[in-house]
């Protein structure tokens, strides 16, 4: 068996072939070479491996590549069924509102 | 003690006009290990506000993105200060930062760069291209062993509630004083607490990929049924005291249902679980976890108090 890689069949991976223009952009950014380029064609070649972290959809320009994206954590599953949000690192699985304040709030501190 | 850098642009050794753009996030540990594999090359790190989190980690949440990047570049006024129009981000910040957009808004062309900080070097040299083997994301044995010590100091977190709750309850009910039997059976849970924990935030991490199944509770469980078994050989040869009638059959349902619990929480700390897979996988455990928990803990308590 190949490592690292996950369940069988369950990523939500979906690439439209006929919308895809075979520009390559997806392919640099996957962290597990889930998607090949096959005799000109981009196509998916390991779907088990894909962790759904968005990375290709998020920079495929005329979204043929799509996914619903998020973190595969136990601890932030249950966090969320429990109403909390906990702020380990990657344990959380934030709604876009969540994100945009996180990104607009400002802590730096200087060296 | 300071975790983040302040956002901006640094040079790093003598960078001029040509020299490389590097983006990284403002977690001080990133920062360094870019600055580090640099080893002597002149070049221009841009550094996004991510609250000191680190690239992977905040390009899921959004703030190493597309729209940080595009202000970074602007703020800095990078179109002034070097005479090339590349930023290489690193790879895994792929999720938050589309390469088509910030070319679109800021005129910049995003290079994706290496997986591993340490191959950034090479990758600049060979005129920033990325041979296959830096574009993927490992999880070696050396990459599980680092992050164990976070899951146990989760584990301990929790477990240093429970000891004291099974000392009490070990010395309350069962044959002998108060203090002896705490000590007999509040030690014995102790000591049972700890290998569940071994095995399913040290061992399972360890044994990843030589452990049958897929998903991670089960991998979790075979450990678990081995230190079960091996905690339940202590207990009813070198203990000091015989075991009582169901601690037995507690510890062998409590230790593996904790181990695969534990084991399941390593999603977190890997690197290829999905969250599909991971709401799969949890859909069938914990409904088989939570009544193995609850039935080992009152196979326990009934233990201290039957006979
Ligand atoms: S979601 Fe991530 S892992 Fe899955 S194919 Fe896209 S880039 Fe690869
Ligand atoms: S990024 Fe989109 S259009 Fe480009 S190759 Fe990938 S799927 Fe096709």
């Amino acid at each position: 068996m190949r490592f690292p890689v996950y369940l069988h069949n369950v990523a939500t991976l979906a690439l439209d072939e006929d919308k895809c223009t075979g520009c390559g952009a997806c392919l640099d950014v996957c962290p597990h070479a889930v998607l090949v380029r096959h005799n000109g064609r981009v196509r998916i070649d390991d779907r088990d491996a894909c962790m759904e972290c968005g990375a290709c959809a998020t920079n495929c320009p005329v979204q043929a590549v799509t996914v619903q994206s998020g973190v595969g954590c136990a601890m932030a599953v249950i966090n969320t069924a429990l109403g909390r949000s906990s702020s380990s690192c990657c344990c959380v699985i934030e709604t876009s509102e969540q994100k945009a304040a996180n990104s607009s709030g400002s802590t730096a501190t200087p060296r | 003690m300071s975790y983040t850098v302040d956002p901006g642009l640094y040079a790093v050794g003598q960078p001029d006009a040509g020299s490389p753009v590097l983006v990284t996030a403002n977690y001080k540990m990133s920062f360094d290990r870019v600055r580090r594999s640099l080893d002597g090359r002149n070049a221009w790190l841009l550094v996004l506000e991510t609250d000191g989190i680190n690239v992977w980690c905040a390009a899921g949440k959004g703030s190493f993105g597309t729209n940080e990047l595009v202000l970074r570049i602007e703020g800095a006024r990078l179109e002034q200060i070097v005479s090339h129009r590349r930023v290489v981000v690193p790879q895994l910040g792929g999720p938050g930062v589309a390469a088509h957009e910030v070319k679109a808004r800021s005129g910049f062309r995003v290079t994706f760069g290496p997986v591993r900080c340490e191959d950034l070097g090479r990758f600049i040299d060979a005129g920033f291209k990325a041979a296959p083997e830096m574009r993927r994301k490992t999880f070696d044995t050396w990459e599980r062993l680092v992050l164990i010590p976070v899951e146990l100091v989760d584990a301990l977190k929790v477990a240093a509630v429970a000891v004291p709750l099974f000392f009490l309850l070990g010395g309350l009910g069962g044959p002998g004083t108060f203090w002896s039997n705490a000590l007999n059976y509040g030690l014995f849970a102790v000591v049972c607490l700890v290998g569940a924990i071994v095995a399913g935030a040290v061992l399972t991490p360890i044994l990843l990929p030589w452990l049958p199944g897929r998903a991670f509770s089960l991998k979790g469980l075979i450990p678990g049924i081995a230190m079960a078994v091996v905690l339940v050989g202590l207990r009813t040869s070198v203990w000091a005291s015989p075991p009582a009638p169901l601690e037995i059959p507690a510890w062998l349902v409590l230790v593996p249902a904790l181990s695969t619990y534990l084991a399941m929480n390593f999603t977190g700390a890997s690197t290829f679980t999905s969250l599909s897979g991971v709401k799969k996988e949890m859909r069938i455990a914990v409904p088989l976890q939570i009544p193995a928990g609850v039935a080992g803990v009152a196979l326990w308590i009934g233990s201290r108090f039957a006979s």
